[in-house]
């Protein structure tokens, strides 16, 4: 990706965790020092500050990586209110009423599989798949705080006001970063999320 | 002049903050799997030679100035420079250079005017300005709100102590792009999203700088650049240079600000060597963009533009 970054494309989520986890263990050993950011996502991870491409291909695709453990992390409950623009579609292309939309992705149980896009912003799977929402055509250029959408099978909660392109089913309350406090992010990688259905 | 005439303590008061100024740095690199943006000054370049010409370290806080300057009233003895953006500089009313160290006494009033050539100007202070930080930057982060809020008439700024001596100069060339922009390119990781026209459209149609643009990001208008119909992208890291289509075939290019990880495709990233053009671009200036290697080469041939 560019002069100076290296994308990685793996199988699936197990994966990324896995060579992740790994990554920072030899980065912690001192491994490829130029690193600036190494970014999980849903199927790829980003090595920012790459200065010498060829060697990192070579150890990436030489090394041994073991399964990473999934860690129960604590379970944080999130107030929603299911009254957000999107949740007509959301509830069209489930094919089921908008009440019944709210309720079915409030059942469900959610982790944070990794962070990203913006400050306390996580990535929240646990929606089955046959659930998955196509984004907008359009980002929207505000989408407010605190609002809750969906992308894929993936909830997130806008931390603050920014662009967005997720399908905003609803809105919470919920206070998702705060640099006063350690760590700021209320949502960090491995905890269990449930949506409280406050509509 | 003797340095230690700029080792005494200075405030900076605004007296007008300008549309948009803003205090940068290098930003927050490190942080961006907690989705903290990178930040800092949005022309590097720019950023590093106002340091250099006042003697302070390149990555030293400056002010980043948006279109139409800023005006400060200066308590003690600095030594000013300003880079990036063409614009008028005035102290007490007299023109004064662009592009050098300049001694303001104390009392002095700085204007720095509108640009009349690039969008943003770099103000150093000998010593750096001084606002609290947080997560290792002064830099203000639009898109996260991390870092001091854009500045307002009546605040005042500390300056740091002041640890060099300017360099005596009277001219630091930085070339400020007038016209069309001309941005080299590395393609991929996803330009197999593009239809075939769509990858030639890249580097052969003119595109415009939108109105929309902004610290995060230069929105691209006029031409279309057809996606392949393939479904939808998992969210994956971003650069700043990413090129991202958005599924109406509209660009954006990521700049300092930008989002940490996004969805939709990127199809090619903006060189380093073009990011001084892209934080530059005002809106309705004209962009195109040609391959390189990715040592820096050029790789269209003489005919990228003929289309």
């Amino acid at each position: 990706m560019g002069r100076s970054a290296l994308l990685v494309e793996l199988g699936d989520l197990a994966d990324v965790l896995s060579l992740h986890a790994e990554i920072e263990r030899r980065r912690a050993l001192g491994w490829a020092p130029s690193l600036t950011d190494v970014i999980p996502a849903a199927r790829t991870i980003l090595l920012d500050g790459v200065t010498d491409r060829a060697a990192i291909e070579q150890d990436l695709r030489g090394w041994t990586v073991p399964p990473a453990a999934v860690r129960d992390g604590p379970v944080v409950e999130i107030p929603c209110s299911y009254t957000g623009p999107d949740l007509a579609a959301v509830a069209a292309a489930w094919r089921v009423s908008e009440r019944e939309a709210a309720l079915t992705h409030a059942r469900a149980e959610y982790r944070v599989a990794f962070c990203g896009f913006a400050p306390g912003f996580a990535y929240l799977t646990g929606l089955r798949e046959e659930l998955a929402v196509s984004r907008r055509p359009s980002p929207r250029t505000a989408v407010p705080p605190g609002s809750v959408g969906l992308a894929g099978t993936y909830t997130g909660v806008y931390p603050r006001s920014s662009p967005g392109g997720w399908q905003i089913i609803g809105s919470t309350g919920a206070c998702l970063w705060d640099p006063g406090k350690e760590p700021p992010a209320l949502l960090t990688p491995g905890t269990r999320v449930r949506f409280v259905d406050v509509t | 002049m003797a340095g230690s005439g700029l080792a005494r303590s200075c405030l900076v008061t605004v007296e007008r903050p300008g549309l948009l100024t803003t205090v940068q740095d290098a930003g927050r690199p490190g942080l961006a799997h907690l989705g903290v943006p990178r930040s800092g000054a949005l022309d590097p370049a720019a950023h590093r030679l106002a340091n250099r010409l006042v003697g302070n370290p390149e990555t030293s806080p400056v002010l980043e100035t948006t279109l139409d300057g800023v005006t400060l009233r200066f308590s003690g003895p600095a030594a000013v420079a300003v880079t990036g953006a063409v614009a008028p500089l005035r102290l007490d009313g007299r023109h004064v250079g662009w592009g050098v160290p300049v001694l303001v006494r104390p009392g002095q009033v700085l204007d720095l005017g509108r640009a009349t050539s690039g969008v943003r100007c770099y103000l150093a202070v000998s010593g750096g300005f001084a606002p609290p930080g947080v997560l290792g930057s002064v830099a203000t982060d639009l898109l996260s709100g991390l870092g001091p809020p854009p500045l307002a008439a009546g605040q005042t700024l500390p300056v740091g102590a002041a640890s060099g001596y300017p360099a005596p100069v009277d001219l630091a060339p930085y070339g400020i792009p007038s016209g069309e922009v001309e941005l080299p390119i590395h393609r991929g990781p996803r330009d197999s999203w593009l239809t075939s026209a769509g990858r030639s459209t890249l580097t052969t149609a003119a595109f415009t700088v939108a109105t929309a643009s902004n610290r995060i990001g230069l929105r691209l208008a006029g031409a279309s650049v057809g996606q392949a119909a393939r479904g939808e992208l998992p969210s994956e890291g971003l650069v700043w240079g990413a090129i991202q289509v958005l599924p109406d075939g509209g660009l954006v290019i990521f700049l300092a600000d930008h989002p940490t990880t996004g969805g939709y495709p990127v199809i090619a990233v903006v060189d380093p060597a073009g990011f001084s053009a892209c934080a530059q671009a005002a809106p309705g200036t004209t962009v195109r963009f040609h391959t390189v290697h990715s040592d820096g080469r050029a790789r269209d041939g003489p005919s990228r533009r003929g289309g």
